[in-house]
């Protein structure tokens, strides 16, 4: 476990003031925090999706890191060859891949493939829970039940649970993180680069218009997923941990009521009470998971 | 040095004797033997590259990509579905402007099925960007690649190098090898900062949101600059002279025969016999597509063109032949043959050839 105190994080800023996100961005948070964490180490690498937008319009750029961007499906196989000349012509760089649930989507073989081949990179995925970038649409991670414009009716299938998903490809380190938690984000991040080969970081980013809140709650909204236990934070770095953040939620009793959560956003806003009880249930199977992992990998 | 070698083969010596650092290839029939035997070179240590084992063609092209834009000199192969499924990734390379070779061993595409040479694969990517080769053995799949690298690296675009599926892929031919040191003089290390290097602490950003006039920019200039690769072609420096025709027994000729790839070899045998029966016809072959040999073929002062192509562009007809017509002087006739691998011989070229110069002749032979 690294720790993190903000005092020692650098001044320096890496995602600049003035760019183009959206007021109460997630994405945003999770860039700054990147950029503190890693600092000139980083190459990011960018497929489509709202940070294409972020990063601004020639010639002006928000990032004081390298970016490539790239087709929407190549995020990681570009990481694998941009890693390779790094190696091979002895620079100290550190291809990061930064996409979201909808690149995760529909590049998830390029995921796997990258993962297999234990290739030198950390993939962040910073999951909104929707396709955002081209206004809100339904994607693997989105929440069951919860509404977008291609389930106007909420969401029927269950979502997919990627850092898991991640971790039985046997990646060399997996975390989830949130970008209520910066500091716990730096601290994975920077562990993560401790580590050598395929590293993927799974960000809950929830996103102020596409889920439907005020757009100074941001940070709020990602605590209380991770207070009510919808959102669980872990790391596996060769053992499963349970992070801090997360540990008093293992007790159900101590968690938020799940309506507080739920009731905060737009998207959810249709639910029903026995809805909410169906949700109760599946976080409480995904607990069981987690614990489950946390005594195997201990 | 005079080895026997497969056209596959002859490719893998080619990008082992270029001294490409970075080879990533997704499996396919009939492009496979070129990556296994360069994984072999690897593994054996003939060969310093890293070779990666990618999950699809669509990441073939993307590694490369992030290896060619890390500075490494790159290369990658495939055929017809491979193609297809790294279509998005071939426009990326070439609007980026990244010196990328990739040999294209072509193959119908289907449905059905069907592993055998047609060369409408080779012409998706005719609008794309890429210079685009054609070999007619394995000699030239050999040079077309080593120049190939060297033209692509001097004008920052990408350089595919077609051969037949099976007649040039797995048919072993002699092939004469230069010395390393000679192919070294050629070709020395890549530049690793041109076009641009992606690389820690240099905060540059590449590939993202722009104006629509830089857009255009960016083709314009990918335009203007495809235009001096045929003098980069002809002056490349290589051990033997190449152009981006070949005209074979052109001089005095009434009728020419416009056509590309493997079977230009049968096609040239018919042309002898007819030749000997006091027909004057001779053949312009077209060692590549991109940039098309508009000057030569204008140049061409005969009685009638006779294009024939294992093409179709459905709804329009041949590929090239619509292409040859919008800058001849001559009329042109088209002829559609050999597409699924149909099998044409120099008896088929005979009568084709025959029929063309005493009359009308268009559309499919079959």
């Amino acid at each position: 476990m690294v720790v993190v105190k903000i005092k020692d994080l650098p001044k320096e800023k890496y995602l600049l003031p003035g760019n183009t996100a959206c007021q109460g961005c997630p994405h945003a948070l999770g860039l700054k925090a990147l950029g503190m964490a890693l600092g000139d180490r980083i190459v990011l690498i960018v497929p489509a999706g709202c940070t294409t937008i972020i990063a601004g319009s020639r010639d002006k750029s928000a990032f004081k890191f390298p970016c490539l961007h790239v087709p929407f499906a190549s995020a990681p196989a570009v990481a694998t060859g941009l890693g390779s000349a790094f190696k091979r012509l002895g620079k100290d760089g550190i291809p990061v891949v930064w996409m979201g649930d909808g690149g995760s989507d529909i590049g998830f073989a390029t995921l796997s493939g990258a993962c297999v081949r234990k290739d030198d990179m950390i993939v962040v995925v910073s999951d909104n829970e929707a396709y955002m970038n081209t206004g809100i649409q339904t994607s693997g991670t989105t929440f069951w039940k919860a509404r977008t414009t291609t389930s106007p009716t909420g969401k029927r299938e269950e979502k997919k649970d990627l850092a898991l998903i991640m971790l039985m490809h046997k990646a060399d380190y997996v975390a989830t993180a949130s970008v209520g938690y910066l500091q716990d984000f730096i601290a994975k991040l920077k562990r993560a680069s401790e580590i050598e080969g395929f590293r993927f970081i799974h960000l809950h980013s929830p996103c102020p218009p596409g889920w439907g809140f005020d757009s100074g709650e941001t940070v709020e909204i990602a605590r209380m997923a991770v207070k009510c236990g919808a959102w669980i934070l872990w790391e596996f770095d060769g053992r499963f941990k349970i992070s801090p953040q997360s540990k008093p939620y293992r007790d159900r009793d101590k968690r938020l009521p799940l309506a507080d959560y739920l009731r905060r956003q737009r998207r959810f806003r249709h639910l029903t009470n026995d809805d909410i009880v169906e949700i109760e249930k599946r976080i409480d199977e995904q607990w069981k998971v987690i614990l489950a992992l946390e005594n195997i990998f201990s | 040095m005079k080895k026997i070698l497969t056209g596959n083969y002859a490719v893998a010596e080619a990008v082992k004797m270029a001294r490409t650092e970075f080879i990533a290839a997704y499996p396919i029939t009939p492009q496979t033997t070129i990556v296994e035997r360069l994984a072999e070179m690897v593994e054996k240590g003939e060969l310093d590259a890293e070779f990666i084992r990618v999950e699809s063609e669509h990441s073939a092209l993307a590694a490369a990509y992030g290896a060619s834009a890390g500075g490494l000199r790159t290369f990658t192969a495939t055929s017809s579905h491979g193609l297809l499924y790294m279509y998005e990734m071939c426009w990326w390379v070439a609007n980026s402007r990244l010196p990328i070779v990739m040999a294209l061993v072509t193959r119908t595409i289907g449905p059905p099925w069907n592993i055998h040479t047609d060369h409408t694969d080779l012409l998706t990517l005719r609008d794309s960007g890429w210079i685009l080769a054609m070999s007619e053995n394995a000699q030239e799949a050999f040079d077309l690649t080593l120049i190939g690298f060297k033209v692509a690296e001097q004008i920052d675009l990408p350089f595919a190098v077609g051969l037949d599926g099976f007649q040039v892929s797995h048919t072993a031919e002699v092939v004469d090898i230069p010395k390393q040191d000679e192919v070294d003089r050629f070709l020395p290390e890549r530049k690793r900062d041109k076009p641009f290097v992606m690389e820690p602490g240099n905060p540059i950003a590449v590939g993202g949101l722009t104006t629509n006039e830089c857009a255009m920019e960016i083709r314009m200039s990918m335009m203007e600059d495809m235009e001096k690769v045929g003098d980069l072609v002809r002056n490349s420096g290589y051990v033997r002279d190449y152009d981006l025709v070949e005209r074979y027994r052109l001089n005095d000729a009434e009728y020419v025969v416009i056509m590309m790839g493997a079977w230009c070899g049968d096609a040239k045998d018919a042309i002898d016999i007819l030749r000997d029966e006091g027909i004057q016809i001779g053949m312009l072959r077209l060692r590549f597509i991109r940039p098309f040999p508009a000057e030569e073929i204008a140049k061409l002062n005969c009685k009638k063109i006779l294009v024939v192509e294992r093409d179709s562009s459905i709804g329009k007809g041949g590929i090239i032949a619509t292409e040859v017509k919008s800058v001849a002087n001559s009329s042109v006739q088209s002829v559609m043959a050999g597409l699924g691998g149909v099998d044409v011989g120099v008896e088929d070229f005979v009568a084709m050839f025959k029929r063309f110069v005493e009359g009308e002749l268009r559309g499919w032979w079959l």
